[in-house]
């Protein structure tokens, strides 16, 4: 094949796995040209509001310590919400780093100054509208203006990424494997929310909440749809958002800035942001494609990093960290490819091999089955369990001059009572078998 | 919070959001098609509010200026009839703070 190629390696998409994949390029001493189709990168992401400290370091080295973040975010709080209030696990741990609130147009603008530094042609304001192929290989992009061409492309070009479907390495999203989530960014000043949240006012500690359980408020008439709402505390603003599956959210006929508009009423939430000025609304699609329908990861010419292949832990809220690594290993296999001068699918399979010795494939191996699972017992999880924690307390606080014994065992019994004996053992089994899933995982 | 109370909300949350507007749409719908559509979940699924009915014409009005460019409608659409692209270059959403 007789091609002029532009340079080395060109990288589609500057979110956390493009700049990661195209700073490993970059570092080999090769050409690597890093598309954006915003203006200002960033500009165009959506997360609930932490990054994660291991991975960042590992891939911007001595350039992390300049990384502007908001706070560092290490109190975490588990709340089942019920009706009328919450039961809350809360783990604080003052001295630790492993998360920071940074604001994605704030980390992607930081990302691009350090690989721009370090080698990285930056092009942004540059949408690629399809991927160029010669002989069933990948050689380069088309953008509105102009062709590119290069021996490969990385696509991070995010959850949606037109260019994997265009070259058929994914097939069309099912509703059921999508989240979808919306978020408003809610703005205080610093010292309210420092009040609020009893935090210091050097940034040095944050938190993040993480709401379990189902809150419908006035929309009574929704019963079976699994969601989770976050809050994350930055400088002086509040990120209050919510995820929650796109086919329950279509068979309910249900738009989701409904339900967040009922949480930030629940009794535990409103106090939270009171006299908050909403000042960004978001919304974005969540991958939970997972391991079983994850993307063909890489072809002639061309391989799929970060959301475009679904690599997230939804269960554990990790994306970016999964992004930055698996684009670094996507970097790196591109070089082994450049230094065969063998482009094809076969020489590429390597990025496989990587992310299967990685956290990435393992621990989509071992929650393969997790989110399908937690789906199945939604029921359970989002309405009856918070329900009967709340009976349970009910009965340990109101202090009602009924013999504690007898409230015990009435308590007991309703496990039985309540629906058919049936979703007990379903619940259990699915339990058991999620242990074992993490257990015995990879 | 009812349908018509959460389309002022989002359009009161959609005027806090910066957009660089283009003259062109990048989603497109097939009239013929979604009239037989039953189910039109782009009506009511949309967190930016993008899709209306216009009343007289039983048409479909995309309104892509208010695009979140998150995705959902395309996968939702039961005939698949939405040309779903990114705004050109410079265009669509500028989220500042998200």
């Amino acid at each position: 094949m007789n091609i002029d190629y532009n340079a080395d390696v060109i990288v589609v998409g500057a979110g956390p796995a493009g700049v990661s994949a195209a700073l490993e390029v970059a570092r080999d001493g090769r050409k690597v040209v890093l598309i954006e189709r915003a203006k200002y990168p960033g500009s165009k992401n959506m997360y609930g509001g932490a990054v994660y400290t291991t991975a960042l370091r590992e891939i911007f080295k001595e350039d992390f310590n300049s990384i502007p973040y908001e706070r560092v975010i290490n109190s975490h709080t588990w709340s089942f919400l019920n009706d009328t209030g919450s039961f809350d696990i809360t783990y604080k741990n003052s001295s630790a780093t492993s998360a920071l609130a940074i604001k994605r147009f704030d980390l992607e603008k930081w990302m691009i100054k350090v690989a721009k530094k370090q080698g990285v042609l930056f092009a942004p304001n540059t949408l690629v509208e399809k991927l160029i192929l010669k002989e069933g290989r990948v050689v380069g992009v088309e953008t509105e203006q102009e062709q590119y061409f290069a021996p490969i492309v990385i696509l991070a070009d995010g959850v949606n990424s037109l260019l994997a479907r265009q070259i058929g390495l994914r097939a069309d999203f099912k509703s059921k494997d999508m989240i979808l989530s919306v978020k408003e960014a809610i703005k205080l000043d610093k010292k309210t929310i420092e009040e609020r949240f009893n935090l210091k006012d050097d940034c040095s500690n944050g938190v993040n909440k993480q709401y379990f359980g189902s809150y419908f408020g006035n929309l009574k008439e929704y019963k079976n749809l699994f969601m989770m709402t976050f809050l994350y505390t930055f400088k002086d603003t509040i990120m209050l958002g919510v995820g929650a599956n796109l086919e329950d959210l279509n068979k309910n006929k249900l738009n989701l800035n409904q339900i967040l508009e009922e949480i930030k009423l629940h009794p535990d939430i409103a106090p939270l942001i009171k006299n908050g000025q909403t000042v960004e609304y978001s919304a974005h699609l969540i991958p939970e494609t997972g391991y079983n329908k994850m993307p063909k990861l890489t072809s002639d010419g061309v391989i799929v990093t970060g959301d475009a292949a679904g690599f997230i832990n939804s269960v554990h809220f990790e994306g970016t960290n999964f992004a930055l690594i698996s684009g670094k290993l996507a970097g790196e296999s591109a070089i082994c490819a450049l230094e065969k001068n063998d482009f094809s699918n076969a020489t590429l399979s390597i990025y496989r091999k990587k992310l299967e010795k990685t956290f990435i494939l393992q621990d989509l191996y071992t929650y393969r089955n997790i989110i399908e699972k937690l789906y199945e017992r939604s029921n359970s999880i989002s309405i009856y369990y918070p329900k009967k924690i709340k009976e349970l307390f009910e009965i340990i606080v109101s202090a009602n001059c009924i013999s504690k014994s007898s409230q015990i065992r009435k308590y007991a019994m309703s496990y039985f009572k309540d629906r058919k004996i049936s979703e007990l053992f379903k619940d259990i089994f699915s339990a058991i078998k999620c242990v074992i899933d993490v257990f015995f995982g990879k | 919070m009812g349908k018509e109370e959460n389309k002022k909300s989002i359009d009161k949350k959609i005027s806090t959001v910066k957009f660089e507007c283009s003259q062109n749409s990048h989603l497109t719908v097939n009239q013929a098609k979604c009239a037989k559509c039953k189910q039109k979940p782009c009506l009511f699924i949309c967190p930016a509010n993008v899709y209306i009915q216009d009343e007289e014409t039983k048409e479909i009005v995309v309104q892509y200026e208010n695009c979140l460019e998150c995705g959902a409608c395309k996968i939702v659409c039961p005939k698949k009839t939405i040309d779903w692209n990114y705004p050109a270059s410079s265009f669509g959403v500028v989220y500042k703070n998200s």
